[in-house]
């Protein structure tokens, strides 16, 4: 067995960082505050330290401007990595994102690639109300040109990064505000991982529990509780968000013939509407019960703790939907 | 300023072949508009052919140009073959960008024509994001990023000027000043219209040139790139100038009096340097109309060359999008 190192989430994501500037002299990180305060989420801490500022580029406040110089940088010989310090500030630069970095290869005839990675703090959970608190990574999954990550894991917040960087292409990569402090034990050597498909993270028989992001945890947590009372879920962790991968999804749904969808995206539009459609569409006769979705309710995030947990989805939440779909 | 230098013919004949050379190809593509082969939005250059003419003659190849979506005279000025860019026009495969971007989006990135960005100044974070590669790169190389005076008014404009002269970065922005934001008059949209004193407010070096005079035009860009590359920092260029023709073909132009368009057209950028140069020697009748039917027959086989394109089969329709064929459009 190979040798492990226990880390966080947020330290994977530094070693991520650190691994990334050590192995190649093109990757450079910009952002609010990472370097000199060490990244709103303490991400960067000490990277300044290492490898100077001409590295690691502290910028004003500029979301739209200093997006757009990494998708510039990108475009002449640099792999940038770009921290727009939430989700919430990257509307901000959705021009840049949107208009610049997802349709360059195209209205180019493909004369033109954008290898940037943009790395966004997602989700609620931390009382911060509604301006800061938004999931919007199913949004940009909507975006053709744009490849979507969202690491469930402390391995894949370490290894989705680097190989990130190799991608061709522009790749946000949603890292949710919750899962910082979670631990685990991983291989002591910064890899790159796999980035194309989704993970089952726990087998099961009985219904197919499909998640992403900071909601792995909670689907994890339901799929015991369940276990107990002899309801088997396969929880599936999406991975990448934009593309989807159907075989994963379509193989654990012919499995099980039940499924549950637990996305913290608003209901309404969502990427749950998404994957349902794909499944209806693709497994239609073979399920045994209507798919049910847990999603975010359709109201912006609001502060109290109790009103908070009642918007996002919750441990009980997705038991509730599991024990409705198995009838 | 200092007193203008004085121009041999050799380089006066090769300005005067630009300005040529655009102002045909912008007539060509309105004819071929209104014959139905040009389609979408098109917003001609006419007027305004000294701004490119002067400042592409003072860059080297190895330098960038971003520009907007009224940019089919930077992309002649920069070399782009006239073949490429008709074809794209037509949206024929052969076209510049293949015929997936069409008049506002033409690329050649072999010639460092990085667009053709129509969402207005969009392209100035990409080309501070440019400048500062080459800098990290310690590549002597000059990002050059036009506009005009209504992205001033974004408020990307204000980041991208404050980055590039926070970090001293290689790029010079040039301010295409034609007076109007689609139909908005300068001093309907900004509280300060005195743009150089806006580009000094963020500690840009900054200079304004007679934009209707290719001469001036490419003196005053030579210095500004000369600064730049001289590791100055950045440069901003302000050209007043004049479009003589409607925003687009969809504009009814009733928000501009007739006689102003009378009076710029009486600086036509074209006329007053032939007459110049007729003065100056440069040149005489005979050259003048050589390099016009020049013009006219490069035009010409740009059209014949476009028609004669091959339409992209829809087969092919989700390729590049992203870099892997495999992945297509797909989600």
């Amino acid at each position: 067995m190979s040798e492990t190192v226990r880390l966080t989430y947020r330290e994977a994501l530094r070693e991520g960082l650190a691994t990334a500037l050590r192995r190649d002299a093109r990757v450079f990180l910009l952002g609010e505050d990472v370097g000199r305060y060490g990244g709103s989420y303490a991400v960067s801490r000490s990277l300044l330290t290492e490898f100077g500022e001409a590295r690691i580029r502290d910028t004003p406040l500029s979301e739209s401007g200093f997006t757009g110089a990494g998708i510039g940088a990108a475009m002449n010989g640099m792999r940038p990595i770009v921290e727009i310090m939430t989700v919430n500030f990257s509307l901000l630069a959705l021009d840049q994102i949107m208009n610049n970095a997802a349709t360059l290869r195209h209205m180019s005839g493909g004369q033109v690639s954008v290898p940037v990675v943009i790395r966004l703090t997602t989700g609620g959970g931390r009382q911060l109300a509604a301006q800061h608190s938004h999931s919007l990574e199913g949004w940009y999954a909507h975006i053709p040109g744009l490849r979507i990550l969202a690491p469930a894991t402390v391995e894949d917040a370490r290894g989705m990064l680097l190989a990130a960087l190799a991608e061709p292409d522009p790749v946000l990569i949603f890292e949710h505000a919750m899962l910082f402090a979670v631990e685990a034990d991983v291989p002591r050597e910064a890899e790159p991982v796999a980035i194309a498909g989704a993970a089952v993270r726990r087998p099961g028989r009985d219904v197919s529990v499909i998640t992403y992001g900071g909601l792995l945890p909670k689907a994890l947590e339901a799929a015991t509780q369940l276990a107990a009372t002899g309801v088997e879920c396969e929880v599936i962790d999406l991975r990448s968000l934009r593309p989807l991968d159907d075989a994963t999804i379509m193989a654990s749904v012919a499995r099980t013939r039940r499924v549950v969808v637990v996305d913290e995206g608003w209901r309404s539009g969502s990427l749950s509407a998404e994957i349902i459609t794909r499944v209806v569409e693709q497994r239609f006769y073979e399920l045994d019960a209507p798919p049910a979705r847990v999603c975010t309710e359709e109201v912006p995030i609001p502060y109290p703790k109790h009103l908070e947990d009642a918007a996002l989805p919750q441990v009980d939440d997705i038991v509730a939907a599991v024990r409705g779909v198995m009838g | 300023m200092s007193a203008p230098q004085a121009l041999d013919p050799d380089t006066a004949r090769a300005l005067l072949r630009q300005l040529l050379r655009i102002r045909r190809f912008e007539e060509q593509c309105a004819a071929s508009y209104s014959a139905g082969a040009i389609r979408g939005f098109l917003h001609l250059y006419i007027g305004e052919e000294a701004v490119a003419a002067g400042l592409c003659a003072m860059l080297r190849e190895e330098d960038a140009v971003f520009a907007t979506y009224r940019e089919h005279g930077h992309a002649l000025a920069r070399g782009v073959p006239m073949r490429g860019l008709m074809a794209e026009m037509y949206g024929k495969q052969e076209g510049c960008s293949g015929g997936r971007g069409g008049s506002m989006h033409l690329f050649d990135v072999g010639r460092r024509f990085f667009g053709g960005n129509a969402i207005v100044a969009g392209a100035l974070p990409l080309a501070v994001g440019f400048a500062l590669a080459d800098l990290l790169q310690s590549r002597p190389h000059v990002t050059v990023c036009v506009f005009g005076e209504g992205a001033m008014a974004e408020g990307e404009f204000h980041e991208a000027a404050n980055l590039a002269a926070l970090w001293g970065l290689p790029v010079l922005f040039v301010c295409e000043n034609n007076l109007y934001a689609m139909g908005t008059h300068l001093a309907r949209s900004e509280s300060e219209t005195d743009l150089v004193a806006k580009a000094h407010s963020y500690r840009l070096a900054a200079a304004s040139v007679d934009g209707m005079d290719v001469a001036a035009v490419r003196e005053a860009a030579g210095a500004a790139v000369a600064h730049v590359r001289g590791g100055g920092g950045p440069f901003f260029l302000e050209c007043r100038t004049y479009r003589f023709r409607a925003h687009s073909m969809f504009d009814p132009e009733l928000y501009r009096d007739p006689g102003e368009v009378a009076t710029w057209r009486t600086r036509d950028p074209i006329a007053t340097f032939v007459a110049r140069g007729d003065a100056a020697g440069w040149w005489n009748a005979d050259d003048v109309t050589s390099l016009r039917t020049e013009a006219d027959a490069e035009v010409a086989d740009a059209v014949t060359h476009a028609e004669a394109g091959t339409w992209e089969p829809v087969a092919t329709l989700t390729q590049d999008v992203y870099a892997s064929p495999a992945l297509g459009g797909r989600a």
